[in-house]
C-alpha cells in the first residue's frame, strides 16, 4: 500500500513537472501559433534569477514566486518587441529566429556566469514519510503549485476581460482588430505572460535540478513533445498530454529504469502524432481551452 | 544531364575539389589535413541537409541524428567485425533505415513542416540523453561498450576487405574528399532527374503536386531517406576524423550548427551549405582561440541576422547580385551601341542637310 502511494506520488509529480515545463510554451503556441525554440532558455533564465537572488539574500519563496516570473516576463516582452513581432505569420522563420535567440541566451549567460553550475540552492521543506518510503515535501508543493497555476490560467482566460479579448484574438485576429482590439498589444501581453509562466517554472525547478547555461536543452525536448501531442488547446491539451506521457514515463521508469522510461515517452509521442497529427485536442475536447 | 550554366559551375566546383584533394596534402601541414577531415565530414552533413531542405522542402532540425547514428553504427560494427568493410555499409544502411522509419511516421502522418522540425529536433535530443546514460558495463552491443558520456573509440577505416591494412589519418582526408565530391555529384544529378523535379515541385506547392497525381508522401520519404544515408556517410568520416564518437554528436549545439550552415550558405543550392560548413568551422575555431566572445553568442547572432536580413543565404544572394550586375552591364553595352548608332545616324543626317 505504501509502495502504491509512493509510486502514485512519483507519477503525479512526473505529470506535474511536465505540465510545469510545457505550460509557458503551450500558452505562446496556442495563442499565437508561435513555436518558441528559446523556451528552454526562458526556464533557464528563471532558474538563474532564483539562484542569484537567493544567494544575494533574497527570500527564496519571494524569488521563486515573484522575481522569476517578473524578470523573465519582462525579458519576454522585450523579445516580442525586438524580434518576434517582425515575424508573425512566418512560422519557419520564427522557429529559426527563436533558435538563434536560444543560442544567444546560452552564450550570454555563459559569458556572464561561466559554463559551470552556479551555486546551487537546496529544496526547501524537508522530507515526508509514507510508511517505509520517503518523499520530498517540495515535490508535493510543486504538484500543488501546478494545480493552482492551471486554475489561475483558466480563470484569467475565462473570467477576465483580458482573457476574453485574448481568446477572441486567438480565434480571429482580423475580426478582433476590426472590433477595436489592439491585437499587437494582446500578442505582446500573451508572449510576456507565456514567458513569465516559463520563468516561474524554471525558478521552481531550480532547487531540484540546479542551473546550468545549457539546462534548457534538457527541458525543451519534453516540453515540445507534450505541447505537440496535446494540440492547440492550451490547458486541456497540455494536461491531457502530460497525464498520458508522464504516466507512461512513470510506469515504464518504475518497471525498467529511467532510460527506458524516456524511450517509452518518445515512442508513445511518435505513435500518438502518427495517429492524431493535430494532437489530442485536435480530435477530442475540441471546444476546450 | 545537359551543360546548363549551373552544371558548368558545378563542374568547375568538382574540378576545384579534385585539385584541392590532390594538392592540399603537399602544401598543408599534417595537423591541418587531419583537422580538415573532420570539417569535410561536417560539410557532408551540410550537403545532406542542403539537399532535403533546399530541394525537398523538408524542414529537418535533427539531421545530426542520422549523422550520429552513422558514426555510432560504424564504430560498433567495426569493433564487432574487426574491420571497416561491412561497418561502412551497415552505418549508411542504419542511418537510412532510421530516417525511413522516422520519415514514415512524419510524412504518412501528414505532420506539418513546423511540427516536423520540432519532432526531428526532439528525436535528436532524446538520442543524446539516452546515449549519455549508457555508461555501465551492461550497455554493450556485441563487443562494443557504449561508454555513456565518454563514448566509444572508433577503429580506423581499412582497405576494402583487408582489415590488416588500416588507413592512416592523413588518408582519411582523401576518403572524406572523395565522399564529399561523389555525394555532391549524386545530389546534383538527383535534383535534375524526374524524381528531383517532382521533389522541387512538392517544395513549391505540395497541394498542387498532389492534385497532379504524385504521391507526395512517398517522394518526401524517399528524399528524406537519401538525405539520411548521405548524413550517415558523413558520420563515418566524422568518427574517423575525430577518432571516437560521443553522445555530444547529438547535442543541441550541433543541430543548430547544421541549420546555420544551410541558412548562411543558402537554401536551394548545394554548394552554399558546404561552403557554410567550412566557413563557420573556421570562424568558430578562430573565435575559440581568441577566447573573447562565446561561440553560442556569435552563432545566435548570425542566425538571427540572417533570418531577418539575408533570408535567402549568401550564395543565392550573391548569384542574383552577379546576374543583376551582368545584365546591367549588358544593358549598358546595348545602350552604348544604340546611342552610337543614333549619333552616327544623326551625323549622317547632318551631312545630308549640309549637302542640301
Amino acid at each position: 500500500m505504501d509502495l502504491v502511494i509512493a509510486l502514485a506520488l512519483q507519477i503525479v509529480y512526473g505529470i506535474a513537472s511536465l505540465v510545469l515545463i510545457s505550460l509557458g510554451l503551450a500558452i505562446i503556441f496556442g495563442m499565437m501559433r508561435v513555436i518558441n525554440l528559446a523556451h528552454g532558455e526562458f526556464l533557464m533564465l528563471g532558474g538563474y534569477t532564483v539562484v542569484i537572488s537567493t544567494n544575494q539574500g533574497v527570500n527564496i519563496w519571494f524569488a521563486m514566486l515573484v522575481l522569476a516570473p517578473l524578470v523573465v516576463g519582462i525579458i519576454g516582452v522585450l523579445v516580442e518587441r525586438l524580434l518576434i513581432q517582425f515575424l508573425y505569420g512566418r512560422m519557419v522563420d520564427t522557429l529559426l529566429a527563436t533558435w538563434g535567440l536560444s543560442l544567444l541566451f546560452v552564450g550570454l549567460v555563459t559569458s556572464i556566469f561561466g559554463a559551470q553550475t552556479a551555486t546551487t540552492i537546496s529544496p526547501p521543506l524537508g522530507v515526508i514519510q509514507i510508511g517505509d518510503y520517503s518523499s520530498s515535501a517540495y515535490e508535493l508543493f510543486l504538484i500543488a503549485v501546478t494545480v493552482v497555476l492551471l486554475l489561475l490560467v483558466y480563470a484569467v482566460l475565462k473570467l477576465t476581460k483580458l482573457g476574453l479579448v485574448a481568446r477572441a484574438t486567438m480565434q480571429s485576429d482580423e475580426m478582433a482588430s476590426a472590433l477595436g482590439v489592439s491585437t499587437k498589444r494582446i500578442y505582446m501581453i500573451t508572449f510576456g505572460l507565456g514567458a513569465a509562466v516559463s520563468g516561474l517554472a524554471g525558478g521552481l525547478l531550480a532547487p531540484v535540478t540546479g542551473v546550468l547555461p545549457s539546462i534548457g536543452a534538457t527541458y525543451i525536448a519534453k516540453a515540445f513533445i507534450t505541447v505537440i501531442s496535446g494540440g492547440a488547446s492550451i490547458l486541456a491539451g497540455t494536461t491531457a498530454a502530460s497525464i498520458l506521457l508522464g504516466g507512461i514515463n512513470g510506469i515504464m521508469a518504475f518497471l525498467t529504469g529511467p532510460t527506458l522510461g524516456e524511450v517509452a515517452l518518445l515512442a508513445a509521442a511518435i505513435i500518438l502524432i502518427r495517429l492524431l497529427p493535430t494532437g489530442i485536442t485536435g480530435r477530442f475536447f475540441r471546444k476546450s481551452l | 544531364m545537359s551543360w546548363t550554366r549551373e552544371n558548368r559551375w558545378r563542374a568547375v566546383l568538382v574540378l576545384a575539389g579534385v585539385i584541392f584533394t590532390v594538392a592540399a596534402p603537399g602544401v598543408l601541414e599534417l595537423f591541418t589535413i587531419i583537422n580538415l577531415s573532420t570539417v569535410i565530414a561536417l560539410a557532408i552533413l551540410a550537403l545532406s541537409l542542403g539537399l532535403i531542405w533546399g530541394y525537398g522542402g523538408i524542414l529537418c532540425f535533427g539531421q545530426t541524428a542520422f549523422f550520429g547514428i552513422g558514426a555510432y553504427a560504424y564504430t560498433i560494427a567495426a569493433i564487432n567485425f574487426g574491420g571497416s568493410s561491412w561497418a561502412v555499409l551497415i552505418a549508411i544502411l542504419a542511418a537510412a533505415v532510421f530516417a525511413a522509419v522516422l520519415g514514415y511516421f512524419m510524412f504518412y502522418g501528414r505532420v506539418s513542416d513546423v511540427y516536423m522540425a520540432v519532432i526531428t529536433l526532439t528525436v535528436t535530443l532524446i538520442l543524446y540523453s539516452l546515449l549519455r546514460r549508457t555508461s555501465g558495463p551492461e550497455y554493450k552491443i556485441g563487443d562494443a561498450l557504449l561508454g555513456g558520456f565518454n563514448g566509444v573509440t572508433s577503429p580506423p577505416l581499412n582497405l576494402p576487405w583487408a582489415p590488416y591494412m588500416p588507413l592512416f589519418p592523413e588518408h582519411v582526408f582523401y576518403v572524406g574528399m572523395a565522399v564529399l565530391i561523389i555525394g555532391y555529384i549524386i545530389c546534383a544529378w538527383l535534383i535534375q532527374t524526374h524524381f528531383g523535379r517532382v521533389s522541387v515541385a512538392i517544395r513549391e506547392n505540395e497541394l498542387r503536386a498532389e492534385l497532379i497525381g504524385y504521391d507526395t508522401r512517398f517522394y518526401k520519404l524517399a528524399m528524406f531517406t537519401i538525405g539520411g544515408a548521405i548524413a550517415g556517410a558523413g558520420g563515418i568520416i566524422f568518427a574517423n576524423g575525430v577518432g571516437r564518437v560521443t553522445p555530444d554528436i547529438f547535442n543541441l549545439y550541433n543541430s543548430a550548427l547544421a541549420i546555420i550552415w544551410v541558412i548562411v550558405g543558402g537554401r536551394g543550392t548545394l554548394a552554399g551549405p558546404v561552403m557554410g560548413a567550412f566557413a563557420l568551422f573556421y570562424l568558430t575555431s578562430w573565435l575559440g582561440t581568441q577566447g573573447v566572445v562565446n561561440n553560442n553568442l556569435v552563432l545566435g547572432l548570425i542566425l538571427i541576422v540572417f533570418v531577418l536580413a539575408v533570408p535567402r543565404g549568401l550564395l543565392p544572394t550573391f548569384i542574383s547580385w552577379w546576374d543583376g550586375a551582368r545584365s546591367r552591364r549588358a544593358m549598358q553595352r546595348r545602350e552604348l551601341k544604340v546611342r552610337r548608332k543614333r549619333s552616327r545616324r544623326s551625323s549622317d543626317q547632318r551631312e545630308v542637310t549640309h549637302e542640301k
